[in-house]
């Protein structure tokens, strides 16, 4: 029945899976090649590898600049998550569960900051808080990471949101529950694993970014901007190797766990 | 897409309407107030000339410099050449990934995506960086080919240059064009396929003739995504691409920081836009053919 099957194969499916392998290792490898060279004991980044070594995670440690920049990474990427994932979870709310006027027009303003270049964005963004006389903090970089996670953060949750029908809901509301107290003990829980994929997704996001932030965040400094301003000196750059590898498998482990999160939802 | 409302409150639609406002107001309010805004003031910016901090008057001279430097239309002209070869480059690398994926790789294609999905989910500056190390006279590519004895001496081949931007571009968006082209041929209705079988097509015919047009909508998404947020990239060219990898980003970059024209920065980006415009629109269509 199933001809598919039967079909003699024009390539052998070895083929495809050789060339499957062959691309994989080309993601792969260069983020390999970031962890391997952490631990190289030499101070210039080529081969051969000179031995073991653990001494620039231990220079890691000691670097204060970096502790700061780590420190104030950590504090924009979560207050900007936790906004970026509530204005998301209303946004995904507002176009699931309601109709109203101006709702593509909405969709469409909404989707801008997912296309559009970063260097616009960041460009716009420091035009209008130079004009109206916001200084360039992190708080800027902040609201700059809330605005393009919110899209992100509005398209997982609407995702989970409409794989349920609103009948739940609905029923509870029968079974007199007010609005809000539905959307508390019912659809909120319901949605808890995109929120949280929500969240993780854009502190990852806000961990990284490079292209917006670096027009938003004035004399402060977030890790990209620390890791970027560490490239011109050639000495340093075992170091940022070696915080490139750490960065790298924290955001690994984020971005596996995010696409858990999401297997439960859907 | 049922609104919720109990049925037998009088009061539903008021209670409704605040609702939707309560909702909705925030996050509208916000990507009115800290995107839609600063676009508009930037288009409004085009028409300011002066220096900054200095007496800025409303005129079009941005707009006569714009249009008589020719330099700055051959650099859109030559970002978008290179945002074209990126995305080529990526669609020929990632259709037969998802080809593969789809119709090769049975149960464990959704693993299998992820796996390839994960490298583009992390940090996007790193990526870039690992390129820079990789590439150039003393990069890891060169100290290994001349470690095992492959070359004589190293060739300065990559690091800053055109080249250099391209290659370090398609590894970074490569994974994001597998993924509609994928979605896309998942999609197909597989019984076309054997029906064309069952009528004598060869298999070659029959991926010419209904898999590739019916993967069409994927691939237009998947070179979409990827022209349009290219063709403003900075970062890249600044990384690996030197002066001969410079791209039309980096000059409306270099106007906010180092020249300190933001009038013309405001019209570059501006121009940039209104050239993206039709891909924006193109973009949503193949996106709601795309959905199910």
């Amino acid at each position: 029945m199933n001809v598919l099957r039967k079909r003699p194969q024009r390539f052998s499916p070895s083929l495809g899976a050789i060339y499957f392998w062959l691309f994989t290792l080309f993601m792969y490898l260069p983020i390999g090649l970031l962890i391997l060279f952490s631990f190289n004991d030499g101070t210039t980044l080529s081969f051969p590898l000179r031995g073991f070594t653990l001494r620039w995670y231990e220079a890691l440690w000691q670097s204060r600049e970096l502790i700061t920049a780590v420190t104030n990474s950590l504090l924009v990427g979560i207050l900007s998550s936790l906004v970026a994932t509530v204005l998301g979870t209303m946004a995904a709310l507002g176009i699931t569960r309601f109709d109203f006027p101006g709702k593509s027009l909405f969709l469409s303003m909404a989707a801008m900051p997912l296309v559009i270049p970063a260097v616009v964005m960041g460009v716009a963004m420091l035009i209008v808080f130079t004009r109206i006389g916001i200084p360039l903090t992190l708080w800027t970089v902040g609201i700059g990471h809330v605005i393009i996670n919110t899209p992100y953060a509005m398209l997982i949750v609407a995702a989970r949101l409409a794989g349920f029908e609103a009948h739940v809901e609905e029923a509870a509301m029968d079974l007199g529950a007010d609005y809000w107290g539905t959307l508390r003990r019912v659809t909120l829980p319901m949605a808890a694993p995109a929120l949280a994929a929500a969240f993780l997704s854009s502190f990852t996001t806000s961990l990284d970014e490079f292209a917006v932030t670096f027009f938003l965040v004035g004399s402060d400094t977030t890790l990209p901007v620390y890791l970027y301003s560490q490239l011109r000196f050639p000495s340093r750059l075992p170091l940022v190797v070696t915080l490139a590898a750490v960065m790298m498998v924290i955001s690994v482990m984020i971005v596996i766990a995010v696409e858990k999160l999401r297997r439960m939802t859907s | 897409m049922a609104s919720i409302s109990t049925p037998f409150d009088p009061q539903a639609p008021a209670a409704e309407k605040r609702r939707l406002l309560l909702i909705m107001g925030p996050p509208t309010l916000a990507l009115l107030l800290f995107f839609m805004l600063p676009l508009g003031v930037m288009a409004l910016y085009t028409f300011q000339s002066g220096t900054l901090g200095g007496g800025m008057t409303w005129s079009l001279d941005t707009y006569r410099r714009f249009w008589q430097d020719s330099a700055l239309h051959r650099l859109l002209w030559r970002s978008a050449l290179v945002s074209l070869q990126t995305s080529l480059w990526c669609i020929v690398l990632a259709y037969p990934i998802a080809y593969y994926l789809v119709f090769r790789a049975g149960e464990r294609r959704m693993t299998l995506l992820t796996l390839i999905i994960i490298p583009a989910w992390t940090s996007y500056l790193l990526r870039i960086l690992a390129w820079k190390l990789i590439l150039g006279t003393e990069g890891l590519l060169n100290t290994f080919l001349l470690w095992v004895g492959w070359i004589e001496r190293p060739s300065p081949i990559l690091l800053f240059s055109q080249t250099a931007v391209i290659v370090t571009l398609v590894y970074v968006w490569v994974p994001f064009v597998a993924l509609p082209i994928f979605a896309a041929l998942e999609r197909m209705d597989k019984r076309l396929l054997e029906a064309a079988a069952d009528l004598g097509s060869p298999p070659w015919h029959s991926f010419l003739r209904i898999t590739l047009p019916l993967s069409l909508p994927g691939v237009v998404a998947g070179f979409l995504s990827v022209f349009i947020p290219t063709l403003g990239e900075y970062v890249t060219p600044l990384l690996v691409g030197g002066v001969n990898g410079i791209m039309y980003g980096n000059l409306i970059q270099d106007q906010f920081v180092r020249a300190l024209n933001w009038p013309l920065g405001s019209l570059m980006s501006l121009v940039m836009l209104l050239a993206l415009l039709p891909m924006f629109l193109l973009f949503r269509r193949s996106d709601e053919v795309l959905q199910p």
